[in-house]
């Protein structure tokens, strides 16, 4: 089981201070987190992929990069990068070299995005979304996993003896998540390729993901790679954490009550009710998270946004320093206690050839 | 068994557009009892629902309260919708609601429109307002819509009030149309996710077309 962090790389106001932070500081302080994400024992860092204020992060090989020089042991990751809009052999491109540069410690969550014009500034529609992501992914595919390529497509101009480089470190390309949080076509992908499927289930109800990872589950026994239970899955989350419960609430809410994605809007009470947003004490983080597990099954990577809503860095890096005393070696064993050997404890990709068992 | 649900936008208590309501879901159940046939029917206020729909809006997903009465809706055979004019419209939570409501989640559904206001002058939000949203929705709207001004609650000068006139006349349109439809289409629930086509299928209808 791989706990980490991800973040939507958001530049947002801080409501206490009025102050919002630069750019700058906003990388500077993703560098600060991941290398907290390795200090107190997580095992992964991923960021975002925006084109559009107020995000920074438009350039995630970059970040990771940097990170992946002052890091040894975290695996450096994506949440998401956009298979729609950015060229596969880019990415092929990208993610190859930064695999040699991190010695493998790298992975990637494939995502259809979530801002409309998007599409048009990289001169795509955005109703061949679900298009654009079979075919640029299977085009990524075969990129990584043959050394020369021909091929033709409706999205991209052709390939004639192409070869991308570098070629994966050892011959084994990235592991790649497929994440969606409503489209079934994305599970089926994930599921024909053996993939991961990572589900961001942080704001809608439970019931909407269990349906999604079912289908995933299910296509995944479907063509061979393993049981249902088998499929690796993994999950967003967020939380807000101190000792007591009722000081996690009183100093999270004025960030909640003025957050673009969630403020003005539901209460902060009834959206802990209904998503996976936990603010309270560290062993109310623990059972949220642990209900997970009770939801979706068995699965084997878990990543909480922490730097949001205009968090200032001080208060993130304290968050994470908590959840590495009190809340990491609990998830890590109750988790390992409840997870039944045949099912894998983190990302594999399945070896079994794809559509071999497909019928 | 019909299952009717009726969804009125009035705010007052009692409210004027809850009275047309009514009106129109007894007219319906007395012309269904003419062919023996029973009806529940399920009143919701939106009033009720107003913070929610608000939180629906802003979150992206209906609060429990919300969801079943959504359920409701999609689940029923028929509907019965009345909102007062606002600001020479449908009221904006009448429109809320349906906003939160998948767009194709009332197809085919038989509905009859009613709406009530201050004066008889805005009779025609019915045919220029309301009637557009429930064709945008491909539901079947029965060709009377009713309006009620103030006016119409009285006692009419005839025999029989206006107002009771057209409900009769609209509740008949609905029943003939329940009639007409021989099996009730199975519409999926609002939030369930259909399974993908194949991966190889996926993949053949980019590439078909393009060679």
């Amino acid at each position: 089981m791989e706990i980490g962090v991800f973040t939507v790389s958001d530049v947002t106001r801080n409501p206490l201070t009025g102050e919002t932070p630069t750019e700058g500081e906003r990388i500077k302080a993703a560098v600060a987190i991941a290398k907290k994400v390795e200090e107190i024992g997580m095992d992964v860092y991923a960021t975002g992929e925006h084109h559009n204020p107020p995000f920074y992060a438009s350039s995630p090989t970059t970040i990771l990069g940097y990170i992946a020089a002052q890091t040894e042991r975290i695996t450096l990751s994506t949440s998401t990068t956009l298979i729609t809009t950015n060229d596969p052999v880019k990415i092929a491109e990208d993610f190859a070299t930064l695999q040699h540069l991190a010695d493998g410690r790298v992975d990637l969550i494939l995502g259809r995005g979530n801002t409309a014009p998007v599409y048009p500034w990289f001169g795509k529609n955005q109703q061949d979304s679900v298009e654009l992501t079979i075919e640029n992914y299977n085009l990524l595919r075969q990129l990584w996993d043959n050394d020369v390529v021909n091929w033709d497509g409706k999205y991209r101009t052709p390939l004639r003896n192409f070869t991308s480089t570098p070629r994966p470190l050892g011959g084994v390309p990235p592991f790649v998540w497929h994440g969606s949080i409503r489209t079934p076509e994305v599970a089926e992908i994930a599921a024909y390729f053996g993939d991961g499927f990572f589900a961001n289930n942080i704001f809608w109800p439970k019931e909407h993901y269990q349906q999604l990872i079912g289908l995933y589950r299910e296509r995944y026994a479907h063509y061979g790679h393993g049981t249902a239970d088998q499929a690796i899955v993994g999950l967003g989350g967020q939380f807000f954490m101190a000792r007591k419960s009722q000081d996690a609430v009183r100093e999270f809410r004025p960030f909640f009550d003025n957050a673009p994605v969630y403020g003005h809007g539901p209460t902060m009470e009834s959206f802990m009710d209904q998503t996976p947003l936990t603010v309270g004490s560290p062993q109310e983080v623990i059972e949220k998270t642990l209900s997970f597990q009770e939801f979706f099954g068995d699965y084997q990577r878990q990543l909480f946004l922490i730097d949001h809503a205009g968090l200032p860095l001080k208060t993130v890096l304290n968050q994470l320093d908590l959840f590495g005393e009190l809340v990491l070696p609990e998830l890590r064993a109750e988790f390992a206690k409840r997870r039944p050997a045949h099912v894998p404890d983190g990302p594999v990709r399945a070896t079994q050839k794809v559509g071999a068992a497909a019928g | 068994m019909t299952k009717v649900a009726v969804i009125t936008a009035g705010l007052g208590v009692p409210s004027s557009s809850r009275m047309l309501a009514d009106q129109l879901s007894d007219a319906l159940r007395t012309e269904l009892s003419l062919s023996g046939q029973d009806a529940t029917v399920d009143v919701l206020e939106l009033r009720n629902y107003a913070v929610d729909i608000a939180q629906h809006l802003v979150s992206g997903f209906a609060p429990p309260a919300l969801a079943a009465a959504i359920q409701s809706v999609t689940d029923a055979d028929a509907l019965i919708v009345v909102s007062p004019v606002f600001t020479g419209s449908y009221s904006g939570l009448f429109k809320s609601f349906f906003d939160v409501i998948d767009n194709t989640a009332l197809e085919g559904m038989p509905v009859l429109m009613g709406a009530t206001g201050g004066s008889a002058r805005h009779a025609l939000v019915l045919e220029h307002a309301m009637r557009p949203l429930f064709t945008y929705l491909r539901t079947r709207v029965v060709p009377t819509a009713v309006y009620a001004a103030p006016q119409d609650w009285g006692v009419g000068e005839d025999d029989e009030p206006a107002l009771e006139q057209r409900a009769r006349r609209a509740a008949r349109e609905l029943a003939a149309m329940l009639a007409g439809r021989s099996v009730t289409p199975a519409r999926p629930a609002n939030d369930r996710i259909e399974p993908s086509a194949p991966f190889e299928d996926l993949l053949a209808r980019i590439q078909a077309p393009a060679s």
